[in-house]
């Protein structure tokens, strides 16, 4: 009895990790490359961004189909599919990093916590290392994390011909958007 | 009790590293599961333009635009530098086509040839896709119809209003095989009110056979051909056969192409093709489209 008592009781304690961990699934990511001479918006959102970030080490992550991509034109997203990022060949972009200095946050208070995150971000079958400032509001068991930051599509293997290249930028504006919730395990 | 809180206090610490370093590099993602939902997705953008190059393609507009084209047929190549390869002479078309639904479209266009009006419906009761209940093919219906605009051939005798009218039907079974070849093929009946001679039948059947195979990421090689299997006339009459290339250029899609036939609707180019690939009597035409978004694409929450 007393044994299953403080096996009980230690699985408790360690169950605290667990409760680190903060997930979406419709995560929201806007990106605009709209060159300054360009006559109309070159820019689209995806709303079903998946996001998981375990606080107690750090770690981060992101998973989109770029088929999620809304733009308000239709024929901008069947050329962004078709002949920029490859939706078919390379249907997935991901990231995988880290929150730094992650040890010195205590996300337990209701707030507002600036920080640096740094990883690998995986688009259109390239990976690059990037690091952006973020910022995560915690507020009543649920978290909101925000971020933006510029992509420079030559890094991706994304080619604009020089038929358009008044209209699309070389650099994208990625601006990330999640409200998330804890993940129960 | 101290024997107890002991107990507590070094299991925690074994365990909590345990899952501590769990947790430090897997990841993150599989926790959530397998999240590929199966979902029926649509298999899109088999054709760059909702035309092959004459006939109607298994593509279909975006909801909300409208494509603008202009079609070109000059005149047979073999007229040498005196009429600049048949360039000097032009027929046209212009003709304006909405997309209303992914499966849904409409279009209208004025010839130059014969100043003819034509207008039609296309509908997919199946599109191709991927998932449960998906579909290996799209099924397209069109239904079109032409009205002449010349003055009566015979001005003495009484003409009806329906005489300068053409119908057509036509079933698109086409498949996007890959990413770079599509084939269709579509069973047509044309029905001309009026024939010009007697013996030439009202009722035309014919089957198309039309393809695409991407060369370059904006380039791709097309074809067009309609074979007249009842009605052809005995002799002067032939299958028109139609090859290009479609080059897409942000917004617009060009497509050049050689082709015996001049007529830029169903019923013109099926039933009144009058040149002979074997004989060398190919003009050179394009097909310019440039597509318009002529409404906002919905969204579920326009917040952005």
């Amino acid at each position: 009895m007393k044994k299953a008592f403080v096996f009980l009781l230690s699985i408790f304690l360690t169950a605290s990790v667990f409760g680190q961990r903060y997930f979406t699934k419709n995560g929201k990511i806007n990106f605009d490359a709209t060159s300054p001479s360009s006559p109309e918006r070159v820019e689209a959102v995806n709303r079903s961004v998946t996001c998981v970030v375990d606080l107690k080490t750090g770690a981060l992550q992101f998973a989109l189909l770029m088929k999620g991509f809304e733009f308000e034109r239709a024929l901008m997203e069947e050329h962004f599919n078709e002949n920029y990022v490859e939706s078919n060949k390379f249907p997935k972009s991901e990231f995988k990093g880290k929150i730094k200095d992650v040890d010195e946050i205590d996300f337990t208070k209701d707030g507002t916590y600036k920080l640096k995150v740094k990883g690998d971000i995986t688009i259109h079958g390239e990976t690059k290392e990037v690091e952006t400032e973020g910022k995560l509001v915690v507020q009543g068991g649920k978290i909101n994390a925000d971020a933006d930051f510029n992509l420079k599509l030559s890094d991706f293997k994304i080619s604009i011909p020089g038929l358009v290249a008044d209209k699309v930028a070389k650099t994208a504006k990625i601006t990330v958007s999640c409200s998330l919730e804890p993940l129960k395990n | 009790m101290k024997k107890v809180l002991r107990q507590i206090l070094l299991l925690s610490c074994f365990s909590m590293p345990a899952i501590h370093s769990f947790s430090q590099e897997p990841d993150l993602l599989k926790l959530l599961g397998d999240d590929e939902k199966t979902e029926k997705v649509r298999i899109k953008y088999a054709f760059k333009s909702p035309r092959v190059i004459n006939g109607h393609s298994m593509e279909f507009l975006n909801p909300g635009t409208m494509d603008f084209r202009i079609l070109h047929r000059f005149g047979q190549l073999d007229q040498g530098y005196k009429n600049f390869f048949g360039l000097d002479q032009a027929s046209m078309r212009m003709g304006f086509d909405f997309g209303i639904l992914h499966n849904l479209m409409i279009g209208i266009g004025r010839s130059t040839y014969k100043k003819e009006l034509d207008g039609f419906i296309k509908y997919a009761p199946i599109r191709q896709s991927t998932g449960p209940w998906s579909s290996p093919v799209t099924v397209a219906l069109v239904a079109g119809m032409t009205m002449d605009g010349t003055d009566w051939a015979d001005p003495t005798r009484k003409n009806y209003f329906t005489s300068r009218l053409a119908y057509y039907f036509q079933a698109i079974i086409g498949r996007k095989f890959s990413e770079g070849f599509t084939l269709q093929i579509a069973p047509t009946m044309v029905h001309r009110n009026i024939v010009p001679l007697e013996s030439d039948p009202n009722n035309i059947y014919a089957v198309g056979v039309g393809g695409r195979l991407k060369l370059l990421k904006r380039i791709a090689f097309t074809w067009d051909y309609t074979h007249v299997v009842i009605g052809m006339p005995d002799s002067g009459y032939y299958h028109p056969l139609s090859i290009g290339f479609d080059i897409e250029t942000g917004g617009h899609v060009f497509q050049l192409h050689f082709s015996n036939s001049t007529g830029m609707n169903e019923k013109a180019f099926i039933t009144e093709t009058t040149a002979n690939w074997g004989k060398g009597d190919i003009r050179f035409g394009f097909n310019l489209s440039r597509v318009f978004q002529i409404k906002k694409k919905k969204s579920e929450n326009q917040k952005w």
